[in-house]
């Protein structure tokens, strides 16, 4: 089975294999990077272009939170996020909710603009070589997998994103605030009149978005350079993802994240050139086919 | 006796008006516009940025008072070849620009080289890397003054094999500067007697995730993964290597080109041992150490100065012994005179030492090989190198026979 498998593709099994796992764990990022895009988009029909940005805070305050307060990863995976949300409800209600009633355009740009800023802050602040952040010690090593070396801190990148994709899915399907939040997307104005905050629901689901980012930042923080430009790297990828998937689906944007991860992890063994192009080939042929995305709704 | 009527006092308005213009002009007449071009916002931004500007600055600030002005002026590249040559083509025909230092990324260096050899202006490059501006694109107008592919290539990929890496897998960033990496140390090994097992091109820029490659690198079962790369992609490839366990299992990763602001970056824990080749480091000597001081308090708090930096202010220094020698009129008038001046003159500087400038426009000054510390050995701030060895200038870089550069031929 092996041999038959090596002769149809031309690579060496382990290698595949490894390369396949590789790709899941990067696609482990463009999940959970995709779904707080997807979040925002669903509800507040906001592109959230400062997405990138955010997800580059998350992996800078992780740095800060060691190197200015002495606290470690583990702090930091629940102390970034929280810090960097807030960051994101303050940009909320001073800026993005001016613009509900304008069209998608002026999110996009508003929020493009605020990612550039930010941005340039941290690139004037930190320079842009980056900044070293340690794998924590409890995660440290690798396990053989016999056709692979497998570091453990890659595979717990992989299931707490899963984890957390799978909480996110089931508050907003199976939760009755979830419950609000979906009634709210298709009618803001009835949900109201049954007493609920919305505005404040949009402003805390917008935060919320922007805590799933910075979670992936911290993820990201022990395994690639912490540098002001990691975020506009990933995020162009990602918007693809989210494209893909179909705007504003939740599973749609997991499910496609990590697919495309494995898509893009295979194109590295057998063109590598073309890794970085191969996500907007399928996008653009997702696009002519079915416009709204895989599993969006047209 | 004269009539005082409307078209005179017209005239005499028109002449007074003129009278500031014509003061101007002379000024620019008599001033020396250099520009520098680089990277200021994105990966290659530390490793030439605001810390060249500052120390190109510091060379026009020592050349103050000589009977000539100078302006400097600098601009963002984008890392991008049609970004590059448009400034330098607006520099030249609207902002009375008479130099161009350094220039970035190699694919920005050749398309600048360009424009300069046009115009006929003069072009000092100190980032770039290719070794293919003082080869088959080699200019009358060019000095390529800090380091290039091929001594690099000799200096840390010899090393490697000496010290019996004798095969080699590469990861190369796809594009100019990557490529004649990755071709220079190639031929390298192979004259040593070793052997290249295969590539991989790494799309340049967007990679951030090198896990992939890194893995193929070690199917093939190379002793050697050369990094044909720089910047942030140099830094993802060694972090994400130890992750690996790659560099654990006896494989040795040969960082082709790694500046003093990526060691800082990565940290010792992680570079510790880790060998590269720089022209220039702050605490050479009494006076490498003695510039340092001097532009300490311009430079970027956290960023250490590396050649690159250095580079842009020993090739400035240079380009203005050349204009006072020959005299502002002529040196604004004619770049490729001026670069024949800088030639003929022998250079030295603080940071390079004494030195010169080949007829292909390559500067001759010894390269080092460098070994990163160990913690414990770092003594203090940006105390990050040991020399382990130094190449002279006339061994260090490429035989002017084999660069294939028509100035050398005719």
């Amino acid at each position: 089975m092996l041999e038959f498998l090596e002769t149809i593709t031309g690579v060496p099994t382990p290698l595949l294999f490894g390369q396949l796992l590789l790709g899941l764990i990067n696609g482990a990022f463009y999940a959970m990077l995709s779904l707080g895009l997807a979040v925002i988009f669903g509800l507040l029909n906001i592109i959230n272009f400062t997405h990138g940005a955010q997800f580059m805070m998350g992996a800078f305050v992780a740095w800060m939170l060691l190197a200015w307060a002495g606290i470690g990863y583990w702090g930091a995976l629940i102390l970034a996020p929280l810090i960097v949300g807030a960051t994101g409800v303050v940009i909320e209600r001073l800026m993005i909710s001016r613009l509900y009633k304008l069209d998608h355009l002026y999110g996009l740009l508003l929020t493009f603009g605020i990612g550039l800023m930010i941005e340039g802050v941290f690139r004037n602040e930190f320079g842009s070589s980056g900044l070293p952040y340690r794998i924590p010690a409890e995660l440290s090593g690798a396990w053989d997998l016999g056709f692979m070396f497998m570091p453990i801190y890659r595979g717990w990148v992989v299931v707490f994103s899963l984890v957390i994709c799978l909480a996110t899915w089931l508050v907003i399907e199976k939760t009755r605030l979830g419950a609000y939040l979906r009634a709210a997307t298709e009618n803001a104005p009835l949900v109201q009149a049954f007493g609920v905050n919305v505005p404040r629901m949009i402003t805390l689901t917008y935060g919320a978005g922007v805590a799933l980012a910075a979670l992936a930042g911290v993820l990201a923080a022990p395994i690639y350079s912490v540098n002001p430009q990691m975020g506009t790297n990933l995020i162009i990828v990602v918007f693809a993802v989210v494209v893909i998937g179909g705007m504003g689906s939740i599973l749609g944007s997991v499910i496609t994240g990590f697919g495309l991860g494995v898509v893009e992890g295979l194109t590295k063994v057998y063109w590598p050139e073309a890794s970085a192009t191969v996500i907007f080939v399928i996008m653009a042929i997702v696009l002519l086919t079915r416009p709204a995305g895989l599993f969006g709704r047209a | 006796m004269t009539d005082i009527n409307r078209r005179t006092v017209l005239a005499a308005g028109a002449g007074m008006g003129a009278l500031p213009f014509t003061r101007a002009r002379a000024q620019a007449a008599n001033t020396i516009k250099i520009a520098l071009l680089c990277d200021f916002s994105g990966t290659y931004r530390d490793v030439t940025g605001p810390n060249e500007l500052a120390c190109v600055r510091q060379a026009a600030a020592e050349f103050a008072n000589r009977g000539f002005n100078i302006e400097v002026v600098y601009a963002d590249n984008q890392n991008r070849a049609d970004v590059g040559s448009n400034i330098t083509r607006t520099w030249f025909d609207t902002g009375g620009v008479d130099c161009i230092v350094d220039g970035g990324a190699s694919s920005v260096a050749l398309a600048v080289n360009d424009v300069v050899r046009e115009k006929n202006k003069v072009y000092v490059n100190s980032s770039s890397a290719t070794s293919d501006l003082t080869g088959r694109a080699c200019s009358p107008n060019l000095v390529h003054w800090t380091y290039d592919t091929y001594m690099l290539a000799k200096s840390t990929g010899g090393a490697t094999v000496r010290a019996g890496g004798d095969s080699w897998y590469f990861i190369t960033a796809d594009y100019a500067f990557g490529h004649a990496l990755e071709r220079d140390t190639a031929n390298f090994v192979r004259q040593a007697g070793g052997r290249v097992l295969g590539q991989v091109r790494t799309p340049f820029p967007g990679t951030t995730d090198f896990s992939s490659f890194l893995v193929q690198a070690q199917a093939s079962r190379a002793k050697v993964i050369g990094l044909a790369n720089a910047g942030s992609d140099t830094i993802n490839c060694i972090k994400q290597a130890s992750e690996f366990g790659i560099t654990r299992r006896g494989i040795k990763l040969a960082s082709l080109l790694m500046f003093m602001p990526d060691v800082h970056s990565l940290g010792l824990e992680q570079t510790q041992g880790l060998i590269c080749t720089e022209t220039f480091y702050w605490d050479l000597n009494d006076r490498t150490r003695a510039f340092t001081r001097r532009v300490a308090g311009q430079l970027q708090p956290n960023v250490p100065l590396c050649m690159n930096h250095a580079g842009g202010y020993a090739s400035v220094l240079h380009y203005l012994k050349a204009v006072a020698d020959m005299g502002v009129p002529q040196a604004k008038a004619n770049g490729a005179e001026v670069v024949a001046r800088m030639k003929a003159m022998p250079c030295d500087d603080d940071c390079f030492g004494p030195g010169s400038i080949r007829q292909d426009g390559r500067k001759l000054h010894p390269a080092y090989l460098f070994e990163v510390k160990s913690p414990s050995e770092s003594r203090g701030r940006f105390d990050y190198y040991k020399v382990l060895q130094t190449t002279g200038g006339d061994e260090a870089f490429r035989p002017m026979a084999e660069g294939n550069c028509s100035l050398v031929r005719s």
